[in-house]
């Protein structure tokens, strides 16, 4: 299949030898796990259960609330110890509000409905299933996936790409779960496919994963799902880049991939949606890479999800040496922590502990122009200019030149020969346009709560000058009505 | 000669009665200037600036007769949007709301008095005599009426407690680029 040229992107180091050759292997019950109700991109789910109550694994524990948001199901079987904050998967440390469970070992699942023929089920109840398993897109974004097939079907989607791009240095997650549940992924995709009516279905793999590439060969063969092998570079696992490789269109700034027909989907997430539709399991669990240069033993773990993190690193040994910086999920574009307490959610495809050695990070010097950043930016920005707006506190200047496409994908911090971190420039831009946005929406409403406040006074004073006059009327009624009653017996 | 008289003379009065139409036909009746300025501001009508209600501010900003940095619960979003309208430049640092306050009901203090929640102009207080008040966190602009109100200090203004909604990356320091 003719591939198309992406613009930009580089090549860092791969380094996906130190976890790629182990096969994955399931980390042992953890005593308690802490499962965040913010999983997923949207509004927080729910609780539907109380502190005490014993719930089975696969139990729904909290409920989806709103348009955009996601059910979560109990990982294991025991009892609901706490409901409260806790500390999140997020470089701020902040509290998330997140459910406690304490496993009592068990492990026993719920009762679940195993499908002979899940092609029986309608595209309508496949997406309803979808949701009702909580299932929200494991390559990063975490967006509810439901959603997606729903929106997909809505606007006539042509091609369905399945993104075993797996770009990130370090992470091997996608890798492993395609060379050891091809099968699996391979009904999951039909599954997607067929519920949102795709024409064409492309799976995307980058040529540094020939094992992943000849397991799904074999397991799409006969089938009309074509196993694409793409280049690896930088970031070709991304979205709008591997839409751009295999299809060559390019969606528009501010756009969705539907509104060029395609829909773009994670395998791991595939996967999932198996799961979930033959054998009406859950989302409860996910593979997550556990790698770095000071990991004594770098691998891929099947993990319930809101173990914590801590578990994983002991689980494979623990350090070899300290770490510099502990990241969940890749180096480009992961998130870093210091609390390894936290727990792990549905997005959260690694974790890496780097040394000194592999940061490399060095004091930024002065931007002498060189246009390296231009030239890696896989979106064809100009990442040098938009920072020395942003420096200067110029935001829309920098929104101007395409700040709101900029994907942070971070190419252009890992080029840069002066150290500059003109990623983080984006993302505190990006940030703070954001916080005036809501700034703008709560004045909005403000004005709109002083305005009906104002009409509400004023009626409230006018109907008391109305109840008063009524008053003053019937007194002087009444009064007349005296007058003339006395006047009356006079008269008499 | 006479043609181009007679056409300039044609196009010079057919061009003076349109442009004498359209004065009376989009005349602008009061100052528009002033409704702008006021659909800027926040519309709470909470005094801080000294002027009677946001509508006498937005008529001071007209006239020239206040400095765009009048509204305390706008803050900077409000002193950016009122200089690019004004196009005068924004001097950000007499700004002072780096950190964004909301009020707080201390709840062993509240006496039930009702008192703020009659002063609060978006209705962010809610309470009934006798009963602990409680604010609405994303009603309030921190117009500061009711803490002024409050006979026990029970409400007080706090900076609004950060949230993984809410966070994000500070600035990069600019290092040795500056």
């Amino acid at each position: 299949m003719k591939l198309f040229d992406l613009r930009g992107g580089v090549h860092p180091e791969g380094r996906k030898d130190l976890s790629a050759d182990r096969p994955i292997r399931s980390l042992p019950l953890p005593g308690h796990l802490y499962i965040s109700l913010q999983q997923h991109i949207g509004a927080p789910a729910s609780p539907v259960v109380n502190i005490g109550d014993r719930v089975l694994k696969g139990q729904l524990i909290a409920a989806a609330q709103g348009a955009v948001s996601s059910a979560i199901h109990a990982p294991t079987s025991g009892v609901v110890v706490a409901l409260g904050d806790h500390p999140a998967p997020h470089p701020s440390g902040l509290p998330v509000p997140a459910i406690t469970l304490e496993s009592d070992g068990e492990d026993k699942w719920i009762a679940t409905e195993t499908l002979d023929d899940p092609f029986a089920l309608s595209p309508e109840q496949i997406a309803e299933r979808v949701a009702a398993a909580g299932i929200v897109g494991l390559g990063g974004a975490t967006f509810p996936a439901a959603l997606k097939l729903n929106l997909s079907r809505s606007s006539g989607v042509q091609t369905l790409i399945m993104n075993g791009g797996e770009c990130e240095p370090y992470l091997t997650c996608d890798d492993l779960i395609m060379r050891e549940r091809a099968v699996q992924i391979v009904e999951g995709i039909r599954l997607i496919s067929y519920a949102v009516a795709a024409k064409e279905v492309l799976v995307g793999i980058e040529d540094n994963k020939p094992e992943a590439i000849a397991a799904m060969r074999a397991a799409a063969r006969g089938s009309a799902i074509n196993v694409v092998v793409m280049p690896s570079m930088y970031p070709m696992g991304s979205e709008k880049q591997i839409i751009q490789v295999l299809t060559g269109k390019e969606i528009p700034a501010g756009g969705r991939p539907a509104d060029i027909g395609v829909l773009v989907h994670n395998v791991a997430t595939a996967f999932a949606v198996q799961q979930a539709i033959r054998y009406g399991k859950p989302l409860i669990s996910r593979i997550a890479t556990v790698s770095g240069g000071a990991i004594k033993q770098p691998c891929n773990l099947d993990v319930l999800i809101g173990t914590p993190v801590q578990e994983l690193i002991e689980y494979v040994g623990g350090y070899t040496q300290p770490a510099v910086r502990l990241v969940l999920g890749g180096p480009m574009m992961g998130q870093q922590f210091v609390n390894t307490n936290v727990p792990l959610v549905k997005g959260t495809s690694g974790v890496l502990a780097l040394t000194a050695k592999e940061i490399g990070q060095s004091e930024a010097a002065p931007c002498i122009r060189c246009s390296s950043c231009v030239r890696a930016c896989p979106v064809g920005l100009l990442p040098l200019e938009m920072a020395a707006h942003i420096r200067a506190s110029d935001l829309s200047g920098a929104v101007a030149l395409g700040l709101k496409d900029c994907i942070a994908c971070g190419s252009c911090s890992y080029v840069c020969p002066a150290h500059i971190s003109l990623v983080h420039y984006f993302n505190y831009a990006k940030g703070d346009l954001a916080a005036q946005e809501r700034a703008k929406l709560k004045q909005e409403a403000a004005k709109k709560l002083a305005d009906a406040r104002n009409e509400r006074m004023a009626r409230i004073e006018r109907e008391r000058a109305e109840a008063a006059a009524k008053r003053k009327a019937a007194r002087e009624a009444k009064e007349r009505a005296a007058q003339q009653a006395a006047a009356n017996a006079e008269v008499v | 000669m006479f043609v181009a008289v007679v056409s300039i003379t044609i196009l010079g009065s057919a061009m003076g009665l349109f442009l004498g139409y359209a004065a009376r036909r989009l005349a602008v009746e009061g100052n528009a200037l002033v409704e702008e300025i006021q659909a800027i501001l926040p519309g709470s009508q909470c005094g801080q600036c000294g002027f009677p209600g946001c509508a006498g501010a937005a008529q001071a900003l007209a006239d020239g007769g206040a400095p765009i940095t009048l509204c305390p619960p706008g803050g900077r979003a409000v002193v950016q949007a009122l200089a690019a309208k004004l196009g005068v430049e924004a001097n950000l640092s007499d700004v002072k709301d780096s950190v964004p306050m909301i009020a707080e009901v201390k709840e062993e203090l509240c006496i039930g008095c009702t008192r703020c929640f009659k002063v609060c102009p978006t209705d962010a207080i809610m309470g009934a005599a006798q009963r602990i008040h409680v604010v609405f966190r994303e009603a309030c602009t921190a117009c500061g009426k009711c803490e002024a109100a409050c006979p026990t200090e029970s409400v007080k203004l706090q900076p609004i407690p950060l949230t993984l909604q809410s966070w994000y990356w500070h600035k990069p320091l600019a290092g040795r680029q500056a």
